[in-house]
């Protein structure tokens, strides 16, 4: 492809060229036309599924913003974080809280929501930022722990502020309904997953750019060495509380999205579980790389849907099936992680690619 | 100042559980250099036996023993079935593995018991003695401590005394070296596991009847205190894990009788944090801490 120019540039400035763009076409160009297609596709999708499925598609979305977010850090930068269920929350309760400060005050456009959104981001960044400087120091267990003691610690603070976040019974999120423009009888679900995909997509590109990115490189080099990365000039402890900043910010929208398209946040959605939900998501997706993010929030959403409809088989005492009904999902997800990192450590995603290279290798060699 | 020292008492009886459990973590940590994220999860599935084995057969000493039999046992299987399997280059895999079981093991529970509190009987009285006019410990407390100290005694036994206490601090140490020297390195492993397993579920009977009941979850809070005081002590330390495990059960026993139970996890989270700033490697290392 580099062929076509002319002059050809010296091999140095190639090289550079290369490295930069990584392919002739840049990058932000291409990933901007991937979530352009992809914004097209969901589009038409929306207006063939039904309510529910528009609704579930939209929790997609949202688990997605943070699913990515666990990816950069732990499938890229080798960090370990147990505390992005309580990193949602934060994002979902600063939603929450300005929402209603918002409609108190008799703003009720729709476009306050998108301050409510930057400002959630905005403070699960600020509280990133502190647990990612903490973290910064530590390694593999410490860090586990200290996330683990964030999740379960979240949760429970806001019983003992109950005066803001009131207790367990949690806070409301007024939101506006949709534009009207778009017609009387237009469905709150697709709305919503016009929202939830936008912001999504969005969150995607500013992530796949930054993988492919001068910090992206940073984070593989601390992730696979970290003596070396140090003897290469690298920063180790800055670049880890990058990962964990940058991170936080997809967990704080993706819990902000959350509480948005549930219009409601309470302690009880954000425990200890969600958190060693998302880890299992993005293990069972394939470890650093965004596409397996997209296969495990898709899971979290699918797994209980899928294990609901299973229970419903069989006839069941009522007792019986609400046992089954909340903890069958937890016990196939906790397997299935098990099995995976033992038997599959690259998840979906690293099988798939296995996959393709076997059946690329099975096609005669000549045009690689 | 009589509410101070029966504050003192009663977090020594609290922080003597924490400090088992904190043994239990470093036990594994020192065996094969991983966190337990499990160990509260497989605690509690002891725990549940117990339950099961006092309710057949109407005696707590019975369900005592079955809780400390399952515990061993459990973690014997852990280790053979599951980690044994795990890839250890990267230390993440354990890690996940742990959180993994912790899913699968309260989603269990939660089938066969149900997701709600049961009763959780102790053997002996709760209420505090008093001399004079001043409340002590109760008999509980008593019992408490006595059953901490013999593990306790037990353990450094074990470790110091006997043959196998030598090969597994050896196999902990050396692997391949013990490995040549024909001792059965994974074997010990397994031991280790069992042991670890064994002393988390005397701290799960111990502390249950001291909170709301029996859960699932029962042991998610302890578990965070508990892995607080073992990083108090350095993660590497026996006697670390014991003076931190104390040390945070004395924190939590004041925050709770001065400024309000609600605080407890965040005085917790707290602690750790300010630990992990100003000494991750805890007040008892023995190794420095890798510097990158």
């Amino acid at each position: 492809m580099s062929a076509t120019r002319a002059p050809a540039p010296p091999y140095r400035q190639r090289a550079v060229d290369l490295v930069r763009t990584g392919r002739s076409v840049p990058t932000l160009l291409r990933h901007l036309a991937v979530a352009v297609a992809v914004a097209l596709v969901v589009l038409l999708v929306s207006y063939q599924l039904d309510s529910y499925r528009n609704f579930q598609l939209a929790t997609v979305a949202a688990y997605l913003c943070a699913t990515a977010g666990l990816t950069i850090l732990t499938g890229l930068c080798g960090q370990l974080s147990l505390g992005h269920g309580a990193l949602m929350a934060t994002g979902a309760y600063t939603v929450a809280l300005c929402q209603t400060a918002f409609f108190d005050r008799g703003v009720t456009s729709g476009a306050v929501l998108l301050l409510s959104l930057v400002a959630a981001v905005a403070v699960t960044v600020t509280v990133g930022l502190v647990v990612g400087v903490a973290a910064a120091r530590l390694r593999g267990p410490y860090l586990a722990g200290l996330t683990l003691a964030v999740a379960v610690v979240v949760p429970a603070l806001t019983v003992t502020f109950d005066g803001i976040f009131n207790g367990e019974q949690g806070l409301p999120v007024p939101v506006a309904p949709a534009p009207a423009g778009l017609g009387l009888y237009f469905p709150h679900e697709r709305w919503q997953l016009w929202m939830a995909a936008g912001a999504t997509l969005l969150c995607l590109v500013v992530l796949a750019n930054l993988v492919r990115s001068r910090y992206g490189r940073l984070f593989r080099a601390v992730r696979d060495d970290e003596v070396a990365a140090r003897l290469a000039g690298i920063h180790v402890a800055r670049t880890q509380v990058i990962a964990f900043v940058v991170s936080a910010a997809g967990a704080g929208l993706g819990g902000a999205l959350l509480a948005v398209l549930a219009q409601s946040v309470s302690p009880g959605a954000f425990g200890l579980n969600l958190s060693l939900f998302l880890l299992m998501a993005v293990v069972i997706g394939g470890l650093g790389r965004l596409a397996g993010a997209v296969w495990g929030a898709f899971l979290l959403v699918v797994l209980p849907d899928l294990t609901h409809s299973l229970t419903n088989l069989f006839t069941l005492s009522p007792a019986t099936a609400q046992r089954l009904e909340g903890n069958l999902p937890l016990a196939i997800f906790g397997a299935t992680l098990i099995v995976v990192m033992i038997a599959a450590p690259g998840g979906v995603q690293g099988q798939l690619s296995r996959l393709t290279r076997a059946l690329r290798a099975l096609r005669p060699a000549g045009r690689s | 100042m009589d509410r101070f020292l029966f504050l003192t008492l009663d977090g020594l009886s609290r922080g003597a559980v924490y400090a088992a459990f904190a043994l239990a973590l470093v036990l594994i940590w020192r065996a094969g250099r991983i966190v337990n994220f499990a160990q509260g999860a497989m605690a509690v599935a002891a725990a549940y036996v117990a339950y099961s084995v006092t309710a057949a057969t109407g005696s707590y000493w019975l369900g005592f023993a079955a809780a400390l039999l399952a515990g061993l046992l459990l973690g014997a299987i852990v280790d053979i079935a599951v980690m044994r399997l795990v890839d250890h280059r990267s230390p993440l895999n354990p890690v996940i593995v742990a959180l993994g079981l912790v899913l699968l093991i309260q989603a269990l529970l939660g089938m066969v018991y149900g997701n709600e509190y049961l009763p959780a009987q102790a053997p002996m009285s709760r209420t505090a003695l008093t001399v004079g006019d001043t409340a002590l410990l109760s008999p509980y407390d008593l019992f408490v401590f006595a059953t901490v100290g013999v593990v306790g005694a037990a353990l450094v036994w074990i470790f110091t005394r006997t043959a196998i206490g030598l090969r597994m601090r050896a196999a902990a140490f050396a692997p391949e070296v013990s490995r040549l020297l024909g001792v059965n390195v994974g074997g010990m492993l397994t031991l280790g596991w069992a042991l670890a397993s064994g002393v988390g579920a005397l701290a799960a009977m111990l502390v249950i009847p001291t909170e709301l009941g029996l859960h699932p979850h029962a042991m998610d809070m302890v578990f965070v205190s508990a892995f607080t005081a073992a990083v108090l002590g350095g993660l590497d330390s026996p006697p670390g894990a014991v003076v931190g495990g104390l040390g945070v059960g004395l924190l939590l026993s004041y925050v709770s009788g001065y400024a309000g139970g609600d605080l407890i996890p965040l005085a917790v989270l707290a602690l750790l944090l300010t630990v992990l700033l100003l000494r991750p490697g805890g007040l008892f290392a023995t190794v420095t801490a890798r510097r990158v």
